[in-house]
């Protein structure tokens, strides 16, 4: 590749959804582009990158920015986030929600371990909430390619053995071949979509509860203010939204409060109006 | 300093475990195969042990059962290591007494990931 090549990758990612790619990580790009290249027919990855230059609205631009956003995943990652999840978030909104439907959003769930993490604890919970009580699970990311891995909720034994324990790998998964898929009945309480969380997010909703985990800290400057603003727009009154720990260390700026005791889960500030 | 038995009949993949183990802080002891594993708990039992599945004079799952027998052998944490992947071995050795399950090959994070599910660190 070219140092231009590494530049305009950079600069797509920037533009398209708002994530900060290091044009000097040559090696973080070759390996992520390498693979569109071989499965588009490109000879390398300066071809592919001279076609994208001349054609930049084809979704040959999209596979890139979409290869680059990948980032590292685990099934519970961070426990201490889902038992938050399980003994504070859940049992505060059955209480406010009664029957209305509680919404909880994995905003960039990459191939699904943090959808299916959540949708595994309500199903555990389930016993302990009111019979009243409704969840609604909804994946989204801004790669294609994520979303239908997330959906056929088929993982790699490699998968399977970071952050899931045995029990809950035993309840709700199969082996197929030399896989292991989610069991339907989980895989049905997710509905997906794809997102990109730097675009125009009126028409998605408003959610009580906001994972967005790993994705703000990896935004440029400029993209991040717009993605605040959208999730404050998309979180509802009562909602919480939860990040990672690193990127609540960072701060989150005006229009969220943090909760006391959690140091990743936040509200919205009621008296900041403009984030409504 | 909580103890660790890595027992494996492969040389080498005791000392990858007993690596990976005590960089999360466990002093090791190992033993090659079930009956040596089962003379080293009756002289001082291990607070975890990592167990392999297939080996010479006494395997993994009858290993386990015995322990499960011996004074004090409820007090161990044991979490299999081993190539067999079916859900039904896995279960059986559930039903024998495993915490956790790691499948092969393994790396450090999956070591680590198992020990914490099974409450170790």
């Amino acid at each position: 590749m070219r140092p231009e090549d590494y530049e305009l990758v950079a600069e797509l990612c920037a533009s398209r959804s708002g994530l900060a790619v290091d044009s000097r990580k040559t090696y973080l790009i070759e390996s992520r582009l390498g693979p569109i290249a071989r499965r588009e027919g490109f000879g390398s990855i300066s071809e592919l990158m001279a076609t994208i230059k001349v054609r930049p609205e084809d979704s040959l631009a999209w596979s890139v920015v979409e290869a680059m956003s990948a980032g590292e995943t685990a099934f519970f990652r961070d426990h201490g986030t889902f038992e938050t999840f399980r003994s504070v978030i859940l049992p505060s909104l059955s209480r406010i929600r009664g029957e209305e439907p509680i919404r909880v959003w994995s905003a960039a769930c990459g191939p699904g371990q943090e959808i299916y993490s959540l949708a595994m604890t309500v199903d555990e919970e389930r016993g302990a909430l009111s019979p009243k009580t409704r969840i609604e699970l909804f994946g989204s990311d801004i790669s294609d390619r994520a979303l239908e891995k997330a959906q056929s909720g088929l993982y790699t034994q490699f998968e399977i053995q970071r952050g899931l324990s045995v029990r809950r790998l035993v309840r709700y998964f199969e082996k197929v071949d030399d896989n292991w898929q989610l069991t339907p009945r989980i895989r049905q309480m997710v509905r997906w979509r794809r997102i990109n969380l730097v675009s125009d997010l009126s028409a998605a909703g408003r959610f009580d509860v906001i994972f967005c985990r790993h994705v703000l800290g990896s935004m440029t400057q400029a993209a991040r203010p717009i993605l605040l603003r959208n999730l404050a727009r998309a979180l509802s009154p009562q909602g919480y939204l939860v990040v990672s720990q690193d990127e609540a260390a960072a701060g989150l700026g005006d229009g969220f409060l943090r909760l006391p005791d959690q140091r990743e889960v936040y509200s919205r500030d009621p008296a900041y109006q403009s984030a409504a | 300093m909580k103890t660790c038995l890595v027992v494996d009949d492969s040389r080498v993949i005791r000392k990858v475990a007993r690596r990976i183990l005590e960089d999360i802080g466990f002093e090791i002891a190992e033993a090659s195969d079930g009956m040596e594993a089962l003379a080293w708990c009756r002289a001082a039992m291990p607070d975890a042990i990592l167990l392999d599945w297939n080996m010479p004079v006494m395997n993994g799952i009858e290993f386990l059962r015995r322990l499960r027998q011996e004074p004090g052998g409820d007090v161990p944490s044991v979490v299999f290591c081993t190539v067999e992947n079916d859900l039904d071995r896995i279960n059986e050795a559930l039903e024998a007494g495993a915490q956790e399950y790691i499948m092969k090959p393994f790396d450090g994070d999956i070591i680590a990931s198992k020990f914490a599910e099974a409450g170790l660190t």
